[in-house]
């Protein structure tokens, strides 16, 4: 009995940091903004008298047509980065699987933009969007494919998939290196038996190769989703939520909700509703890997 | 899956072009980045713009590395900081994060509590910012690097749980039984069985932890406001929001903030996949 008791004041001991700090810097926060949610609470210098207002803010947040736009904008972002992040991922892996001279060395070099840290790579591609001097417009100009400098990350229409662009390099090569570890470990003598028999390239790869890096390949999806749904430092980098409060997303709605116009309340009214929209993902990509491969 | 079948002559230029292409994607804006760094202002505002540098200016990288200069003194005290606070924050969640693994993986710890521990990084870190705000500025410690140590460590430890966790799962358990067996604690036999065996995934989660603290930019920004605990990021956003109108600086201190990241990374390429996606490949 005693030695029972033992075991288990162990295995609390050995939990015991990792409780504590996630405690106090991440649940207890978490409910003390889930509160705040609830009321008409502010940020100001003087103690002020916070009410409870209910639902109230939820009511205002659902029916805010800028909030909403800038969820709207937050699904397109996360959309389209991670969908062409996978697609380029699973197809450089593809390339890199095969035999060629120099194949280390290329299978390295695709590992820099991971590695170049996120402010680094915004500032990078601000300075080649610049509408004045930047390397794009100079480069497109030069091969005449457009005739005069654009204001690439001033137009409402272009901004966001500028930054779209910029999410792409940096975070393709994370997908590769998963798809191209998989990869390795598809059978060779499926794939030969199945080239015997006479199927194309492209049916090998539907039938045969991509149901076998599936697994892997929805766990790197809801990582990056997950990251790229509470977008914020290229954003504020590269656009500031401009132009037209085109690239403005959740998070930094939320930002500047807290920050710029001190509601608190409101504020946590809209990131409570941000994170219901992570665990929606979470969960459904969560189901996704599961029916894919049970060892998730 | 290699492929072994000899390719015919266009598949073998479609290969090289595909290789070529690629190439280029992914150096251009790093090539572009270090020329911009070694150009003159001059050449960085011709239009359309000179690509090969007319004169190699390397005055930048010896300013920026010139303590007692006003760049140089903000880029090296952001570094120092991003240095420390990344860490200190990663030996943290590493120590706790072994500990609670070995509690998952060899102690029956509920896996609820586990799924618990990784929804914490799962929400986005506008759900907690505020609390810890009002927080960190009532204990007084808003722009120390205390603030952002603590922080980092919350968003470290769930993910150093989990890679650990998957690692320990698959050492056979006899090792420790044996050890458990001639008498040895719990502490003895995590610290001279278990971690010998696990040491590659305690480098691998070091240099992902590390990398994600040196990464950070949220946290800095709201909770530090001055040289006593900026961080890089935060730096780097400063320099390029207008302070500083020569791209070079700019570039040079992009340049910079990267050499520790890619270091690591080249250095630790073949466990960042195993590191990422666990037990689910072998990477």
């Amino acid at each position: 009995m005693s030695s029972l008791f033992g075991a288990r004041l162990q295995k609390w001991l050995l939990l015991a940091p990792a409780i504590v700090v996630l405690s106090l810097i991440s649940f207890i926060p978490f409910v003390k903004t889930l509160w705040l949610s609830f009321t008409d609470s502010e940020i100001s210098a003087l103690p002020t008298v916070v009410s409870f207002i209910g639902l109230e803010n939820y009511l205002y947040a659902l029916t805010d047509p800028d909030f909403l736009d800038s969820i709207g904008r937050t699904l397109y972002f996360t959309f389209t980065s991670v969908s062409a992040e996978v697609i380029l991922g699973v197809g450089v892996a593809l390339l890199l699987n095969q035999q060629f001279k120099g194949r280390t060395l290329v299978r390295a070099l695709i590992i820099l933009p991971w590695a170049i840290p996120t402010i680094v790579n915004a500032v990078t591609w601000r300075l080649i969007y610049n509408p004045d001097y930047g390397a794009l417009n100079s480069l497109l100009t030069q091969l005449g494919i457009i005739g005069e400098y654009r204001s690439w990350l001033g137009d409402p229409d272009v901004a966001m998939n500028m930054i779209v662009l910029a999410d792409v390099w940096k975070n393709f090569p994370l997908v590769a290196y998963v798809a191209l570890a998989a990869l390795q470990t598809v059978p060779s003598d499926m794939l030969n038996a199945a080239r015997i028999e006479g199927a194309g390239a492209l049916r090998r790869f539907y039938k045969i190769t991509l149901p076998w890096i599936i697994g892997p390949l929805l766990v790197i999806i809801v990582l990056r989703s997950v990251e790229a749904f509470r977008v914020f430092d290229i954003i504020y980098v590269m656009t500031r939520g401009g132009p037209a409060n085109q690239t403005k997303t959740a998070s930094f709605y939320v930002y500047q909700e807290y920050f710029s116009y001190l509601r608190s309340g409101s504020g946590s009214a809209y990131a409570i509703l941000v994170a219901v929209i992570s665990i929606i993902l979470i969960i459904g990509y969560y189901k996704a890997a599961k029916k894919q491969n049970n060892t998730l | 899956m290699e492929n072994t079948i000899k390719r015919s002559a266009p598949m073998s230029c479609l290969l090289y072009l595909a290789l070529t292409l690629l190439s280029i994607f992914v150096l251009a804006p790093v090539i572009w980045l270090l020329l911009m760094s070694v150009s003159s202002p001059n050449d960085l505002t011709s239009v359309p713009l000179k690509w090969i540098p007319s004169t190699w200016d390397f005055s930048r990288y010896a300013t920026l590395l010139d303590w007692n200069n006003g760049s140089g003194k903000r880029f090296l005290a952001a570094m120092g900081n991003s240095l420390i606070i990344a860490a200190t924050a990663s030996f943290i969640a590493l120590f706790s994060g072994v500990l609670a693994a070995y509690a998952f993986s060899r102690r029956n710890a509920s896996l609820s509590l586990m799924f618990a521990f990784l929804a914490t990084i799962m929400m986005p870190p506008i759900t907690y910012i505020l609390p810890l705000y009002s927080v960190f500025s009532d204990l007084g410690i808003l722009n120390t690097k205390m603030a952002l140590i603590i922080s980092y460590c919350a968003m470290l430890i769930p993910f150093a749980v989990w890679l650990m966790k998957t690692n320990i799962d698959v050492l056979p358990v006899e090792i420790e039984q044996a050890a458990l067996v001639e008498g040895a604690g719990t502490v003895y036999t995590l610290r001279k069985v278990v971690l010998p065996i696990v040491l590659p995934a305690i480098g691998a989660t070091a240099m992902l932890s590390f990398l994600t603290a040196w990464d950070e930019f949220f946290y800095s920004l709201i909770f530090s406001s001055d040289l006593s605990s900026k961080t890089l990021p935060v730096a780097i956003a400063d320099f390029s929001a207008g302070r500083v109108t020569d791209f070079g600086v700019i570039a040079s201190v992009g340049v910079m903030a990267s050499i520790p990241p890619v270091i690591l990374a080249v250095f630790f390429q073949r466990f960042i996949v195993s590191g990422l996606v666990g037990g689910s490949v072998k990477g």
